[in-house]
């Protein structure tokens, strides 16, 4: 590797980095340092802002109540996706293009589009302020995004081992768990990542669905702005503490990243 | 692949149907119900046919927004795609450093929207923020919250942190699938470093290119979070997108109609960008 590329990279990276580590550096500490003036580390360093999230339910339930609906939807997603993504990689029905294709299309629909219609048909059934309601919603970007990489990693696993299975007398069902989700186990750990990913990062439909049982902690993180101005220190380490179950999973999938990113298609 | 033609494979689509149907169609239907109506409550309103449709065709607040958000993602895509291919293509192939470099680069993209806004919020305050505070000793004025340059280059800025890595890694992901054989060849050939670039490395990143062009315009046209917790659509509507002048109309305002029938057109816009990408990126797989 020559000097001129690893200049780049490494430029790139601090570019990357410097900005987290003022965010990191600033939640340990104490907000009269952080508005005395400038320093590059916490002279006083302090554990108070994290003390706040760790002993106030309504901050650390924030986090439960997030972590709970994006399970709850990577699992839907999976488990809706699976079947769907086998049938577009072995099958050709009727519609099957075009339904692709309405599938992706909800990719792109405009959230900010959807919020008032989400909240009143989510109330009239009943699910407002739930943890499926939430589970649901972001089903809309991540059903399709699952299928469209699934299929992309079915595709290439071949279709005799198929044909052998059934000849072998296995049923579908049967096929389908013990022989084929085996085979494609590092797509369905990609795309397991990407459906936590898109809705971890979601604000806006979250917040709109919840008040107070399932409000996730992106929308508890506003309450730092309060009358006697805005708690840095707290708003720092909240901060903090919503990159770190992200990190924590791309550490799982790190060594699948790269063939994930190409959502299964080169 | 040659598939075999099975009707019988709906059954297995019907769930991820129904339940995206469930999502998708009674909302956008609500929202079609809106755009041809004056609501004024539950049980006042008046069929209006295509009166919210002419009346926004000719709204300049929409317009302008409409203009604003086509810059922000022309912008996006002309700084990020060139980018993210130089990185992908600095980034070495094996061995720690390689893990090391996908899990920092993945980490911006794993951060909660509004984190994100509110990372950039600190670190380009003038008073406690690094980027803010280092700019103005050098002697540069800068404050995202007053100043509309200063403002526009913040966001440009925050997108590039937020999304490059997305680009860099589909590329990255694209570059590792070129077997060996094909820069031997080129050794031999002696092809100087552009022409492996040009005629081995792009053409095999075309697919992956396509998608990433493809998300990056989808979700930078869609934008909303981010600048609303960095600088709140200001100053004045400097940086007010299309998803907040939306989202401002139809809950700040109450103005459903007008904004429910642009919230359609917007939808349009974005399904016809992306149908031609799609088209090219399906005939791309074909052609391999």
């Amino acid at each position: 590797m020559n000097l001129r590329k690893l200049v780049v990279l490494v430029l790139y990276v601090v570019f990357l980095l410097v900005p987290i580590y003022w965010l990191l550096n600033m939640s340990f500490k104490s907000n009269t340092e952080i508005l005395g003036g400038l320093s590059l580390w916490p002279h006083e360093f302090t554990l108070r802002n994290y003390r706040v999230i760790f002993t106030d339910p309504s901050w650390y339930e924030g986090y439960l109540n997030s972590l709970y609906y994006v399970c709850l939807n990577t699992l839907i997603s999976l488990t809706v996706a699976l079947p769907a993504a086998y049938a577009f990689s072995r099958y050709r029905f009727l519609g099957d293009k075009h339904l692709f294709f309405w599938l992706l299309t909800n990719r792109m629909a405009p959230p900010a589009v959807f919020l008032l219609p989400f909240f009143q048909l989510y109330s009239s059934i009943g699910l407002f302020d739930t943890h499926i309601a939430v589970a649901l919603a972001h089903c809309l970007f991540n059903v399709p995004l699952a299928v469209w990489i699934l299929e992309g990693f079915m595709s290439g696993v071949p279709k005799e081992i198929d044909e052998t299975a059934y000849i072998d007398g296995y049923s579908f069902p049967k096929f389908f768990v013990k022989i084929f989700i085996p085979l494609i186990g590092s797509g369905i750990g990609v795309t397991a990542f990407f459906c936590f990913m898109f809705s971890w990062v979601e604000l806006l439909l979250a917040r709109t669905l919840t008040s107070v049982n399932a409000k996730p902690i992106v929308a508890v993180m506003t309450r730092t702005v309060s009358a006697s101005g805005i708690d840095w220190g707290v708003l720092a380490a909240a901060g903090v503490l919503t990159i770190l179950p992200g990190m924590l999973v791309i550490w799982f999938v790190r060594n699948h990243v790269a063939k994930g990113f190409a959502l299964g298609r080169v | 692949m040659n598939k075999i033609v099975n009707n019988k494979a709906w059954w297995l689509v019907l769930p991820v149907f129904l339940l995206v149907a469930f999502s998708a169609i009674l909302p956008m239907m609500t929202v079609v119900n809106y755009s041809v109506q004056d609501i004024f409550d539950q049980s006042t309103r008046f069929f209006v046919g295509t009166d919210w449709y002419k009346q926004v065709l000719r709204d300049p607040r929409l317009h302008d927004s409409l203009g604003r958000q086509f810059i922000f993602s022309a912008c996006v895509l002309l700084i990020e795609i060139p980018l993210g291919i130089a990185i992908a293509l600095t980034m070495p192939t094996k061995g720690r450093w390689a893990s090391f470099c996908l899990i920092v680069m993945a980490i911006p993209l794993l951060i909660p929207w509004n984190v994100v806004g509110t990372i950039w919020q600190i670190f380009g305050r003038a008073d406690i923020g690094l980027l803010g505070w280092t700019l103005n000793k050098l002697g540069l004025s800068y404050n995202y919250a007053s100043n509309t340059m200063d403002a526009w280059v913040t966001v440009l800025v925050m997108d590039v942190w937020h999304w490059t890595s997305l680009v860099a890694l589909l590329c990255y992901s694209g570059l590792r699938a070129i077997p060996d054989v094909y820069y031997q060849a080129a050794r031999i050939d002696r092809a100087s470093s552009w022409a492996v670039f040009r005629y081995i490395q792009l053409p095999k990143m075309k697919s992956v290119l396509l998608i990433a062009v493809m998300l990056r315009f989808m979700d930078s046209f869609m934008i909303y979070t981010e600048p609303f917790v960095l600088t709140g659509g200001g100053p004045g509507n400097a940086t007010t997108f299309l998803s907040q002048t939306l989202t401002k109309m139809a809950v700040g305002q109450f103005d459903l109609g007008p904004a429910a029938a642009f919230s359609l057109v917007y939808f349009l816009i974005i399904l016809l960008v992306s149908w031609v990408f799609y088209t090219a990126m399906t005939h791309s797989d074909k052609n391999r």
